[in-house]
């Protein structure tokens, strides 16, 4: 982004110019012109997206676009600032699309947000109303035609209502409206609403169950559903909220539904909810839910140990096999063959990881398994705790080595082979040579790398998720099996109850987030990395 | 490779801790130094590539069911290839993972060489900050950001549907926020190889920072420019679950998507063109290895000294 722009040509700390600083270097024309180019592009990237925030009156939106655009202009501009030029591009991006995700994950923690609780208490008023519209005698019945907004299969679901004289109206959740240019047919079926895909029979079947549960608020505690694929009706709503006393009265069971604005659900009298909440913010239950919860915690411990066992396991595994292999090749003679291994080895790497994982689990299936059939077994290999654990191991380090042996190629050829001749001429052996000379600057480079791996094995969902699925489980806890990870085991968790739990989930993310960063950390203090960065 | 020998005669190399287990007889060295070589280099193969030679064998099999497949071929037919072609939108999602996977190891490559060079070769404020960031924030478990970018683009896609969900461009902005991420590390670390004294000289001669990068810098460290970038385009290729999220629009999809999705219902009936798909899918990454290989070239570091 910033060729040839006029820096002093200096490190940032540089010390005082030179003597003849005036003859220190400009950078060329054409280095200025590039720079002129990209800076008139990324002024027009800022008009492109400022039109339709303010059309919209996103101003937090524009704000952000507006110190962005800022920020590049005043670093861009500057002599100074020559760390930032070259740091600004990626670190918008890794602010945009990591931190913030990261911090949104961590606000989320603090809420109740899931299924039942996504949207405002308003919202949830209008749905429990809508939900619960009965017909009633004299309600009003209306033509249907189903329509979509967009893709006929995903979009939006919106019913076009025919009622008296022709007059088509257009009810989703929100609400309803007038739809002044629809056409209707003999029927009263529309034939054509401008800007709406209308669904062909095949495709309303397809989406019958969605149908019948989509309610139009109608007003005053009316709501409108369909029955069957083309008539609907305007019913009452049995259940209906209550300003006053700030609770939903069922007018069939006359059960009465008080607002918990704690929970962010309507509680009746016998501590039943209605399904309908909305989102609050919960401070840290979640985080004690994690701790205090009896399920959670006797199963925690055996799962971060397996899990420190997996990741550092696999770790290890890759870096000595990748290692070995690297060293094999890494020698100044002809080696017959060595484009061929290089090509072989890296197989693993270049086939689709998650098709793999897929073929592995087949190829360990006891029933027909290519390792038992092979092998002339009959074992269960993921039935058994030890060889489904071993099972795992196997695959992610067989999926993960030619990524260090790659790794430890490149850093194996920035080493000056003069290092190690010196050693050996100094008398050292092969193994000393390599220990304390070869180990040390490899170390240098790979040490985060490594550090990164566990990291990532640590969460490593689809390596568990796509082979085991944290099987086997034992008959008295079918919710953590012997290979989960703390991160499935949270996913089956949060998601693979009835419901949706983020805000739970987030919370538990944030303790696997703490325990990865404080594993890390230690290591990364102990490694030479940290004079690489202290330097 | 590239580098000719020095004059001195076998010259020394580091040894793994297999072989220095026992002595190291220096006349023998010139033989068995090999033969172990290539012992533990075909175990190794047979290891990495007997599963690889099961998919070849699926690929093949005129049956095209998972149960009937073997490790050796038992027979030879183009059938499931044809079907793949023929009757799934496959050339489409495989042009899809090529645009997406070449474009995202480039920006990768880019973005990622500019913050090396400054981590490496400048002091200021944050440094220590930022390499530590780079690292932390990738611990966080990543499939509950999701559902945060979801809701980030379900806005963007309302107000620009242009780099909005179901467009590659999206995709990419969402896979470039990673471009700085532990290949960060990985390239710094070899800018951190690179002697001082190249910058020195260069300035003494009047070079300004961005002809230092570009000019001198940058050359130098093509090897591991060609490693980021394969990494990167592996990565991409296999990304599977931010794809899942943004491209539900079939044409706009990639291999990975295509492939799982036809593989989750009919598992047994489909898997002769699963097997197909990932073994075309493993092609091009096998040739980007193949073409960048040659980049990937030994003692630059010392050659730049030395001359």
């Amino acid at each position: 982004m910033v060729r040839n722009d006029d820096g002093a040509g200096a490190p940032a700390k540089a010390p005082a110019p030179l003597p003849g600083a005036r003859l220190a270097p400009r950078g060329g024309t054409a280095g200025h012109l590039v720079k002129a180019a990209l800076l008139a592009l990324s002024a027009g990237i800022a008009v492109w997206a400022a039109l339709p925030l303010i059309a919209a009156g996103n101003w937090f939106g524009l704000a952000a676009v507006a110190t962005v655009t800022a920020v590049v202009f005043r670093v861009y501009l500057s002599e100074r600032h020559v760390p930032a030029k070259y740091l600004l591009p990626g670190v918008l991006l890794l602010i945009a699309f990591q931190v913030v995700p990261v911090l949104y994950t961590v606000g989320t923690s603090v809420t109740n947000y899931g299924d039942g609780h996504r949207g405002t208490k308003e919202q949830a008023i209008a749905q429990i109303e809508a939900a619960s519209v009965a017909e009633s005698e004299g309600g009003q019945d209306y033509v249907l035609t189903l329509a979509a907004r967009g893709d006929a299969a995903t979009g939006e679901l919106v019913f076009l209502l025919t009622g008296e004289g022709d007059r088509v109206l257009a009810g989703d959740e929100e609400g309803l409206e007038p739809l002044p240019g629809a056409r209707t047919g003999p029927t009263g079926k529309v034939t054509e609403a401008g800007g709406l895909t209308l669904l062909t029979a095949a495709e309303a079947g397809e989406r019958s169950e969605e149908i019948s549960q989509l309610a139009v608020p109608a007003g005053e505690g009316a709501g409108i559903r369909a029955s069957g694929l083309s008539a609907a009706y305007e019913g009452r709503a049995t259940r209906v909220y209550d300003e006053g006393c700030d609770c939903i009265t069922d007018s069939t069971t006359g059960e009465v539904y008080t607002a918990d604005d704690e929970r962010g659900a309507f509680v009746g009298e016998d501590g039943d909810r209605l399904s309908q909440g909305w989102r609050v913010g919960v401070g840290a239950d979640n985080y004690a839910r994690v701790a205090s919860d009896a399920g959670i915690a006797s199963s925690f411990l055996s799962i971060l140990g397996w899990n420190v066992v997996f990741a550092a396991g696999t770790t290890l595994g890759v870096f000595v096999l990748g290692l070995a292999v690297a060293l094999a090749m890494h020698t100044t003679r002809p080696l017959r063959g060595r484009t061929a291994y290089r090509l072989l080895l890296v197989l693993p790497y270049a086939m689709p990881a998650f098709a793999m994982m897929l073929l592995w689990r087949d190829m360990f299936n006891a029933d027909f398994g290519l390792i038992n059939r092979m092998l002339g077994l009959d074992v269960d290999w993921l039935g058994g705790t030890g060889t489904a654990r071993a099972a795992a191991l196997t695959i992610n380090i067989w999926l993960g080595f030619p990524y260090m042996f790659l790794i430890a190629t490149g850093a194996l050829q920035a080493i000056p082979r003069e290092l190690v001749q010196a050693a050996r001429i100094d008398g050292a052996g092969a193994w000393q040579a390599f220990r304390n000379v070869t180990l040390p600057l490899l170390m240098v480079a790979m040490a985060p790398v490594l550090i990164a791996t566990f990291a990532f094995n640590f969460n490593n969902f689809n390596a568990i998720w796509l082979t085991t699925e944290g099987g086997p489980f034992p008959a008295d806890s079918p919710m953590a099996g012997a290979t989960d990870l703390l991160i499935t085991y949270t996913y089956r968790l949060a998601f693979g109850g009835q419901s949706a739990q983020y805000g739970y989930a987030a919370a538990i993310s944030v303790f696997i987030f703490l325990i990865v960063t404080l594993i890390s950390y230690v290591s990364l203090r102990r490694s030479a990395a940290l004079e690489e960065v202290n330097r | 490779m590239a580098q000719p020998t020095t004059s001195s005669p076998a010259p020394p190399r580091p040894a793994p801790p297999a072989a220095a287990a026992g002595p190291v007889r220096r006349r023998s060295r010139r033989t068995s130094g090999h033969l172990w070589r290539h012992v533990f280099l075909l175990a190794m193969t047979a290891f990495a590539a007997f599963p690889v030679l099961f998919v070849v064998s699926a690929a093949l099999n005129p049956l095209g069911t998972l149960s009937s497949a073997q490790l050796i071929p038992t027979g030879a037919s183009a059938g499931n290839f044809v079907q793949l072609l023929t009757e799934t939108r496959f050339p489409r999602w495989y042009l899809n993972s090529l645009v997406l996977a070449v474009s995202n190891a480039a920006a990768t490559v880019f973005l990622s060489a500019l913050a090396a060079y400054v981590f490496s070769r400048f002091r200021f404020a944050g440094r220590r900050a930022g390499l530590y960031g780079l690292l932390i924030i990738q611990m966080f478990p990543q499939f509950l950001a999701i559902v945060a970018i979801y809701l980030m683009f379900s806005t963007i896609t309302d107000l620009r549907p242009e780099i909005g969900f179901d467009t590659h461009w999206g995709l990419l902005l969402v896979y470039m926020g990673g471009a700085l991420s532990i290949n960060t590390w990985l390239m710094k670390g070899f800018f951190d190889t690179l002697p001082i004294e190249l910058d020195e000289a260069a300035r003494v001669d009047g070079a300004t920072h961005a002809q230092m990068f570009f000019r001198i810098l940058v050359p130098l460290v093509t090897p591991v420019l060609a490693i980021v970038g394969l990494l990167v385009f592996i990565a991409t290729v296999n990304e599977f679950i931010m794809a899942s999220v943004f491209l539900r629009d079939p044409d706009s999809q990639t291999v990975a998507l295509g492939l799982a999705a036809m593989v989750a219902d009919q598992r047994d009936s489909n898997f002769g063109m699963f097997a197909a798909g990932t073994l075309l899918l493993a092609i091009p990454v096998l040739a980007v290895f193949w073409y960048l290989q040659r980049f990937i070239v030994e003692g630059l570091t010392s050659g730049a000294v030395k001359g």
